[in-house]
């Protein structure tokens, strides 16, 4: 059994999202440890210091500038090293195409960004429950795939 | 008028436990914070009387035995997926209540508390996972897939799999083909 608490990390250039994703993970009854970081570049340098904690799940923006979501989940897949890391994407386009070129380089989840802090509470919620699900009954996470 | 007090919170709590644990005829040395140490061991009754007086208190017992227990019933549901070539024509309660030999209510609480998720969404998700997993290996219709797992048809599967993972199950396959076809090139890259 895991006690531990989740450590979710979001990479997203706007303020406003980023704040609204720690509030919105401040109400679950999970227990959650959010960090923050405000583009790719600076996702992959967080990734790469040994001194920091692994998050167990990635959310990652599509949209970010110097480094965009996709390039990361490509670099992240590349390495054995972040084999356990869940990777959500995290963004405004709903199309077919991005979410199944998602899935195919490695994602776990695609959330399409709602509109309102309701739906994007109730969505998180969702996501790190499952997220949790996988993470304390050892579930395959290679056919980890959820859309929402 | 107002009164004023001044109260020491640990001795409130210990005497507090002392007291329930007198009321339930139990022996016990109180080891330090937030551990008993109980003399006689505790019947599964008394532990539940325990919980419930003690959860007014806003004191939560935590126990191994419950860890234990959610671990076995995770084991069991998925032992009952994986194992049985079909699905137990009974229900999923009175096959949990038998196996773990405790009422089915009592063991779908204490799991839903540990583990934040109803032991009936536990065993769609799991249920999932398994159609997923044979859907990989591409050994059986679809048609067979949801006959083993005990679904009325075959719409109501993929109805099911699409509410839990957002995806049909065919667009499942196509992503997880590519994804394969996606790493074979990167290690062919690699080796190159």
């Amino acid at each position: 059994m895991h006690h531990d608490c989740l450590h979710v990390l979001l990479a997203d250039d706007d303020k406003d999202d980023r704040l609204f994703f720690k509030y919105a993970i401040e109400e679950l009854k999970i227990q959650t440890f959010v960090t923050t970081v405000n583009d790719g570049v600076e996702l992959m340098d967080y990734l790469s210091k040994t001194e920091n904690q692994l998050p167990d799940l990635i959310f990652l923006d599509l949209n970010m500038p110097r480094k965009g979501g996709i390039e990361c989940l490509k670099e992240i897949r590349a390495n054995k090293l972040f084999n356990n890391l869940s990777i959500a994407i995290y963004s405004t386009s709903g199309s077919e195409k991005d979410i199944e070129e998602s899935f195919v380089l490695g994602a776990n989840i695609y959330i399409t960004k709602p509109n309102d802090f309701t739906s994007l509470k109730k969505i998180l919620a969702e996501v790190i429950n499952i997220n949790w699900q996988y993470h304390t009954s050892g579930l395959n996470k290679e056919n980890f795939v959820l859309s929402i | 008028m107002k009164l004023y007090i001044r109260y020491n919170i640990n001795t409130t709590c210990k005497s507090l436990l002392q007291e329930q644990l007198d009321k339930l005829g139990l022996t016990c040395e109180l080891t330090g914070l937030g551990e008993l140490e109980l003399k006689n061991g505790i019947s599964a009754d008394q532990h539940n009387q325990l919980s419930t007086v003690l959860k007014k208190y806003g004191i939560e017992v935590l126990d191994d035995r419950i860890s234990s227990l959610v671990q076995k019933t995770k084991d069991t549901i998925i032992e009952m997926l994986y194992l049985e070539e079909k699905l137990p024509p009974s229900k999923v309660s009175f096959y949990l209540a038998q196996k773990l030999n405790y009422s089915f209510g009592y063991i779908s609480n204490l799991f839903s508390e540990v583990t934040f998720i109803s032991i009936e969404n536990f065993i769609i998700m799991q249920k999932i996972e398994r159609v997923k997993q044979l859907i990989i290996a591409n050994e059986l219709t679809f048609t067979q897939i949801a006959s083993k797992l005990n679904y009325s048809s075959s719409a109501h599967l993929s109805w099911q799999f699409k509410k839990i993972t957002g995806l049909t199950p065919s667009s499942f396959q196509r992503i997880i083909k590519k994804r394969r076809e996606n790493n074979g090139s990167n290690a062919e890259k690699e080796l190159m």
